[in-house]
């Protein structure tokens, strides 16, 4: 029972904060806020992939970067303090994962190295129109067509398809068994003739997800992965580490601090927001619970260090985590008072009134999201139910 | 990092749960608790010669020499087994004030004498009035040539009934709120002038009010500086609550292992009750509230194995989180348990009884969100 920072890992700190000091500049953050947002998430990720730091969990000879549990821990701390955001996971997080596991050297060798260097931008093709939560009613059908597979049907909530070179898709290769059974993961480049992009904007007014058609698109056979009709087992250990990585616990910490912030300078009726006793008893209550959820977290990263399989702990991240987020995200938009309504226009935003409105407006509309995607929490706690409390 | 036992912590473990599992069952510990003393003095010798009692002191005076991980560890499992032997008001509390504030003569004098199960201990520190507020203390230490008299009354004396030694928080100088003035007295539960009113709490152990009538103090009887006990209590106090908390941790376990065995047997409309996805919901939540509460007494476990200072903020958060999933634990629990659960005959009401009684010692979730309030916000 100990978490007690080594000499070497108080030297990694420094080193760590040194290159986000440096690397992280102020126009790089302005620009990752304004319509150049892909540009800039890209430059990101190139400036870490450079320093080695592009994949803190992929295995050190795929080009992850070998550090230990509290490394991976200081890493994240040090990054949710300087107010930088994560990396795009559809590729780096998501797929990257599943060729790892499943995928043959050709695709190893010729993904890997790309998605390492930003070079593709994936996005992610499980959900369907009508599929909800029940993933695996999916109806995309992929057809046998000598080397290749003909795709046809539809997949939604697709973000950043807008941007997407690459999109992971689970098709139905095979309709007469079980639902679960006759599913194929594949990969499909955007720019096959037949596809095509339908926006979708949600309740932030912000266009990030979309609609995705497909129209006899023709995929060679060689872009599965895993076996044809073993799709769901690929599915399943994706989701997994979805799950582990929507918890955010670093970057509410980081919400929790800007809350401080801003309630600090906010004032009603001539005393300070952060000095209202009601206001200071919700964000405690928040407060209590993230410092038990983080250290929930690192029992989860011990415990996978030491190369066991995460326990019973591990299974509440996505749950807790996205419940506190919208908690936080709730807690600034309230600070925010009438300014949380006003809709950006191309004015100065502290003309506006407070400057971090626009983006808590944001932040807690699409907030909403988060219990809703990567499968919803009722969906988690049915799974939790069965494989960790043993309920049928 | 890393989250693991020692073996020698998790020998500790499986020795108590050997003692709970085979020498306490439920209805031996019905019988204790209501058998004349209200615990049995053979256990207490047993704990003794298993070197339960030696745990957090130090070596020099025949302890374990343990941190604070290791009296989580038996705290955890005597929680487990709703041990009455009071172990906590005589090692944690009692021992925990000589170690802290005793000199060296004192800690020779008590330290192996608990250890050898030979004294019985109490720290007397709660007033009629003072409900959470230690330093609010009426009761009265004057000096009177090289000693001193104790006047006043201590309330819910924790162990007050069997208790032969107490630790008495008493002011020695300012008004009755004062945070200075405060001093700590080792009193000899016979003295002359001491009388007790003892009664036992729904959690089954016994306590006493304790009234001091012009008893005469040696000055030996000092614990610690003169008129400087409240950082020596507030010390305490923080290993006391991580104490209590893995007692809490312990029985929030039990409690969500009976009621999940219990609805994927109990039946009700031809199917267990287990099966229904309202329930199944509401156990997941219960399961995260347990891993949740764990995962903040470790946090508390490795600031405060560090440095003491460094877990307070922690401190008050887990004993908010304590106090609000304990809650929610034994609430679902009795509630799954249906008419059952209502039961004194049933073990569960009863583990929630003593999830209650530690929710409210050294403070409750109010009374500690504030605490954290005033330390994390001030301006």
């Amino acid at each position: 029972m100990d978490t007690a920072y080594s000499t070497e890992d108080l030297a990694f700190r420094d080193e760590v904060r040194g290159f986000f000091d440096e690397a992280y500049t102020p126009e790089l953050q302005q620009r990752l806020r304004s319509p150049d947002y892909k540009n800039a998430i890209e430059e990101w990720q190139r400036k870490l992939y450079d320093k080695g730091w592009i994949a803190p969990n992929w295995p050190a000879e795929y080009g992850g970067t070998g550090w230990t549990a509290t490394q991976k821990y200081i890493y994240e701390t040090e990054r949710s303090l300087a107010g930088i955001p994560n990396v795009v996971p559809f590729g780096l997080v998501m797929v990257a994962n599943v060729i790892m596991a499943y995928g043959t050297d050709e695709q190893k060798e010729y993904f890997l190295p790309r998605i390492l260097k930003s070079e593709d931008w994936w996005c992610q093709g499980y959900s369907e129109p009508g599929s909800g939560s029940d993933l695996a009613s999916l109806k995309t059908k992929a057809e046998r067509d000598g080397d290749d597979f003909i795709i046809n049907g539809a997949k939604i909530w697709t973000t950043y398809a807008q941007y997407a070179d690459w999109i992971f898709c689970l098709v139905r290769t095979d309709n007469s068994g079980k639902k679960q059974e006759g599913i194929t993961f594949i990969l499909i480049d955007m720019k096959s003739e037949g596809i095509k992009v339908n926006p979708i904007i949600s309740i932030d007014n912000h266009h990030s997800l979309n609609e995705v058609e497909f129209n006899n698109v023709r995929v060679p056979a060689k872009n599965v992965v895993g076996e044809i009709g073993k799709g769901w087992t690929v599915a399943k250990a994706l989701l997994a580490h979805e799950r582990t990585g929507i918890a955010g616990v670093a970057d509410v910490k980081r919400a929790v601090r800007v809350i401080k912030e801003v309630a600090a300078k906010e004032e009603n009726g001539g005393q300070r927001l952060m000095d209202d006793p009601g206001f200071q008893q919700r964000l405690a209550d928040i407060e209590v619970e993230l410092m038990a959820l983080e250290f929930t977290e690192l029992r989860t990263l011990a415990t996978q260090a030491a190369g066991g399989f995460p326990g019973p702990e591990s299974s509440l991240l996505k749950i807790k985590g996205t419940e506190l987020q919208q908690a936080t995200q709730e807690l600034l938009m309230e600070i925010a008072a009438y300014y949380q309504g006003v809709l950006p226009i191309d004015l100065d935003p502290n003309a506006l009134g407070h400057d971090f409105a626009t983006e808590a407006r944001r932040n807690y509309m699409y907030g909403r999201a988060a219990t809703i995607y990567g499968g919803s929490n009722e969906v988690q706690k049915n799974i939790i139910a069965k494989y960790v409390l043993g309920l049928e | 990092m890393n989250f693991d036992f020692t073996e020698e912590q998790q020998m500790v473990r499986d020795s108590i749960a050997r003692f709970v599992q085979d020498d306490y069952d439920w209805d031996t510990r019905k019988a204790i608790v209501a058998s004349d003393e209200g615990m049995n003095r053979v256990n207490w010798q047993l704990f003794a010669e298993l070197g339960w009692l030696s745990i957090p002191f130090a070596e020099e005076h025949g302890g374990f020499g343990g941190n604070i991980v290791d009296l989580s560890v038996v705290m955890e499992e005597l929680g487990k087994g709703l041990v009455v032997e009071p172990y906590f008001p005589t090692v944690v509390l009692f021992g925990g004030l000589i170690k802290r504030a005793g000199n060296e003569a004192q800690q020779a004098e008590w330290l192996p004498r608990i250890i050898g199960g030979e004294v019985l201990g109490a720290f007397a520190y709660v007033e009629r009035q003072s409900r959470f507020a230690l330093h609010d203390c009426q009761t009265t230490a004057t000096k009177s040539g090289d000693g001193y008299v104790l006047n006043g009354e201590k309330v819910v004396v924790f162990n007050g009934e069997q208790a032969d030694h107490l630790v008495v928080l008493a002011r020695t100088s300012g008004e009755q709120s004062d945070q200075n003035g405060l001093s700590l007295f080792v009193v000899d539960a016979s003295a002359a002038g001491v009388s007790k009113m003892s009664y036992p709490m729904m959690d089954g152990q016994r306590v006493a009010n304790i009234t001091f009538n012009d008893v005469a103090l040696g000055a030996d009887a000092l614990l610690g500086e003169e008129g400087n006990a409240l950082s020596v209590v507030d010390a305490l106090t923080d290993e006391a609550i991580i104490a209590l908390a893995s007692e809490a941790v312990g029985i929030m376990g039990v409690l969500n292992t009976k009621t999940l065995e219990y609805t994927k047997t109990r039946e009700q409309f031809g199917v267990a009750i287990g099966s229904y996805q309202a329930l199944q919901h509401r156990m997941v939540d219960t399961m995260m509230a347990y891993e949740q509460s764990k995962s903040l007494l470790f946090k508390a476990l490795c600031e405060y194995k560090q440095d003491p200072a460094m877990a307070a903020e922690t401190i008050h958060a887990l004993k908010v989180l304590i106090d609000r999933n304990g809650k929610h634990v034994f609430g679902e629990a009795i509630q799954m348990h249906g008419g059952m659960g209502m039961t004194d005959e049933l073990d569960i009401g009863h583990y929630a009884k003593r999830l209650m009684m530690i929710n409210t010692t050294f403070g409750d979730a109010t009374y500690h969100r504030n605490r954290y309030i005033e330390t994390a916000y001030a301006a």
